[in-house]
């Protein structure tokens, strides 16, 4: 019942702008994604994404690199706007995106139903970590791989591969959010846009940097303070769910949520691959041209590394974290959760 | 049935209260109290689940003589063999309607009547029709929907035939994880976790560096720390095709947040003595209703009529 597991690996890369997009390419990326420049994407910043004049250009760009290329349409349009999201799907398909992916039930079913040949992958947001959710998608809207959530462990990773009929990717490389993707209103909470709506995590309009008496750089988002630092310290974006708060029954604040760390997992390459991993994500269509050029040939040295017997080394993308420590996050055990 | 009257319904018990607690309060709602459909099972956390167990029977037996409609919520969120397989267990239980809040439940809700939980994304209307030709006909919208969204899924909903719930009190759940908070609070994980979160029968309350009350933590949910309160809003809600009103359970006031929704459903009193009564019984804890007008979620908006979005 299954695709075979023994082919290569894809490595799928981010790209903000079609510069980011030929570097990646340029770079070994397989697979590249990236969005229209509105709210049916879930990284809907100013200054990213693409027109569709851009988007064309950059298909043809990948497509004689022999690189494919995704486009994210994988925000949930609110009653009244499914227009916006219709004809992004239609755009991506009339400008030759190698496959969308969708979240959205509506938008899933447009898909499928106005362009039957179009390719469809569930994308994280999508929130479809079990056998069942999974099936679902792929019965229902014929979806041919899923984005897993950065929950499970490899040894659960490995089980599902067994019992779906679909390609599944993996996040490997980037930022680490702590909440089920797509299923998170915190944002909208503290500031009034919504990531799954308007495809925005801690608008850079509503943060600000504020110096208290003690000299300390305090972030905050709207009014709400996430976190505080020393001149010494690097200070982090303020993004909820790697803030500092207080509770009751502890003497010191303290990262209620998760350290501000980011996903590495160079050392477990190996054994994703074993598990039948079909692709690995890179995380950070916001990214600088530099970061995506060094981390995308980064890892394509490794896993060709691994393909061919060999093992990883990845030192140098230690620098690209930005300070931050690493994790292996849910990957690993169950003991993260 | 749903009538063009109103209904108010108890969502599920968010929190982890002792099974004699929950017993005792749904007695009580049976006895007592004037809502019509009653949410039971276990929503957040899978390990809390087996302790109820024991008190179904006597429960759903005494809420359905005393003429409220039962439903079973299901997990909100599914990973392990042992997740999967209570949800299944649930979903082909043929004695009580089921609310699915993931999509694995959907999976198995396929084709008979089932209903749709306010953690599933239902925001916009083709996804609505998707659902109801898949056998739903009831759908709890999202808690972060806008005015003006809500006012064409109700449009939408009336041509599908299906009926809209929305919830207007209680702490709202504004996002899932798959690690527990509670327990990481106490330096432990979810396997080993000691059931802390019995400490917090309304969530334990986050504060950040300054002293703000921001958030609720929930085991692996996070919560407002506000009380979402829209119990003003029932009449225009009702103008626009929403027929029933959830109310979220917490451990204090909930029959006293019961009666005023009542009496707003009935006329009797307006939304601001509603919002006087509420705030009153809540403290220094503030309401909120940004979602509803387009405002940051925290937010509380005196009602206005105009469209925002």
């Amino acid at each position: 019942m299954n695709i075979n597991t023994q082919h290569k690996p894809e490595l799928v890369c981010p790209a903000g702008t079609p510069a980011s997009l030929r570097t990646a390419v340029d770079s070994g990326a397989d697979t590249v994604y990236c969005g229209f420049q509105n709210a049916t994407n879930a990284r809907n910043f100013p200054g990213l994404n693409f027109t569709p004049a851009e988007l064309e250009e950059s298909i043809a760009y990948a497509h004689a690199h022999k690189a494919q290329v995704l486009v994210a349409l994988n925000t949930f349009p609110p009653a009244g706007q499914f227009p916006l999201w219709a004809n992004a799907v239609d755009l991506a398909y009339n400008l030759g995106a190698d496959a969308i992916i969708v979240a959205d039930i509506g938008v899933a079913l447009y898909a499928k139903n106005k362009h039957s040949d179009l390719r469809l992958h569930l994308s994280v947001q999508a929130g479809a970590p079990s056998i069942e959710a999974i099936k679902f998608y792929c019965e229902e809207f014929d979806v041919k791989r899923v984005v897993l959530p950065r929950i499970l462990t490899i040894t659960e990773i490995k089980s599902l591969k067994q019992e779906i009929p679909c390609e599944i990717e993996c996040f490997i490389f980037g930022n680490h959010g702590l909440m089920a993707e797509g299923r998170c209103s915190l944002t909208n909470y503290a500031t009034g846009l919504s990531t799954n709506m308007d495809g925005i995590c801690s608008p850079a309009n509503f943060v600000s940097y504020q110096v208290d008496a003690n000299r300390n750089l305090r972030t905050e988002l709207n009014r709400f303070t996430i976190d505080s630092f020393s001149c010494s310290q690097n200070p982090g974006y303020p993004t909820i769910c790697k803030g500092r708060y207080t509770v009751a029954h502890r003497d010191d604040p303290y990262y209620a949520f998760e350290e501000p760390l980011s996903l590495n997992l160079a050392s477990l390459l190996p054994e994703l691959i074993a598990a039948g991993v079909d692709a690995f994500k890179i995380e950070g269509r916001q990214r600088s041209k530099a970061y995506i050029q060094s981390v995308v040939s980064s890892w394509r040295k490794a896993i060709d590394s691994v393909l061919e017997g060999g093992s990883v080394n990845m030192d140098h993308l230690l620098s690209l974290t930005e300070g931050h420590k690493q994790t292996l996050g849910a990957y690993e055990t169950k003991r993260w959760r | 049935m749903d009538t063009a009257q109103g209904n108010l319904t108890l969502g599920p018990i968010l929190f982890h209260w002792s099974a004699e607690t929950k017993r005792d309060f749904y007695l009580k709602i049976a006895d007592e109290s004037p809502i019509n459909t009653v949410y039971l099972g276990e929503v957040v956390c899978s390990k809390r689940s087996p302790f109820m167990m024991p008190y179904y029977a006597e429960v759903t037996d005494r809420l359905t003589r005393a003429g409220k409609k039962v439903v079973f919520s299901s997990l909100a969120e599914i990973m392990t063999p042992r997740e999967r397989k209570m949800t299944e267990a649930l979903c082909h239980d043929e004695k009580y309607e089921v609310e699915a809040n993931d999509t694995s439940a959907i999976y198995h809700l396929r084709k008979k009547p089932h209903r749709i939980g306010q953690y599933c994304n239902v925001y916009n209307e083709e996804t609505l029709r998707y659902l109801a030709l898949n056998g739903a006909h009831h759908v709890v919208l999202p808690a972060e929907l806008p005015r003006n969204t809500i006012y064409i899924m109700g449009k939408a909903a009336k041509t599908l035939d299906v009926s809209l719930e929305v919830q207007v009190s209680g702490r709202v759940g504004l996002a899932l994880s798959a690690r527990c908070y509670h327990a990481r609070s106490y330096g432990r994980v979810k396997d080993n976790c000691q059931y802390v979160c019995e400490h917090d029968p309304d969530g334990m309350p986050l504060k950040t560096l300054t002293d703000q009350s921001f958030l609720c933590i929930n085991g692996i949910q996070t919560m407002s720390y506000g009380y979402l309160n829209l119990l003003p809003q029932i009449p225009e809600l009702m103008e626009m095709g929403i027929t029933n009103f959830r109310i979220s359970p917490h451990s204090l006031h909930t029959d006293t947040i019961i009666e005023t929704a009542h009496s707003i459903l009935h006329g009797r009193i307006t939304g601001e003595q509603a919002t006087l009564i509420i705030q009153s019984l809540l403290g220094d804890v503030p309401c909120f209703n940004g979602f509803y007008s387009h405002a940051a979620g925290y937010e509380w908006r005196n009602h206005t009529h105009a469209l925002s979005r």
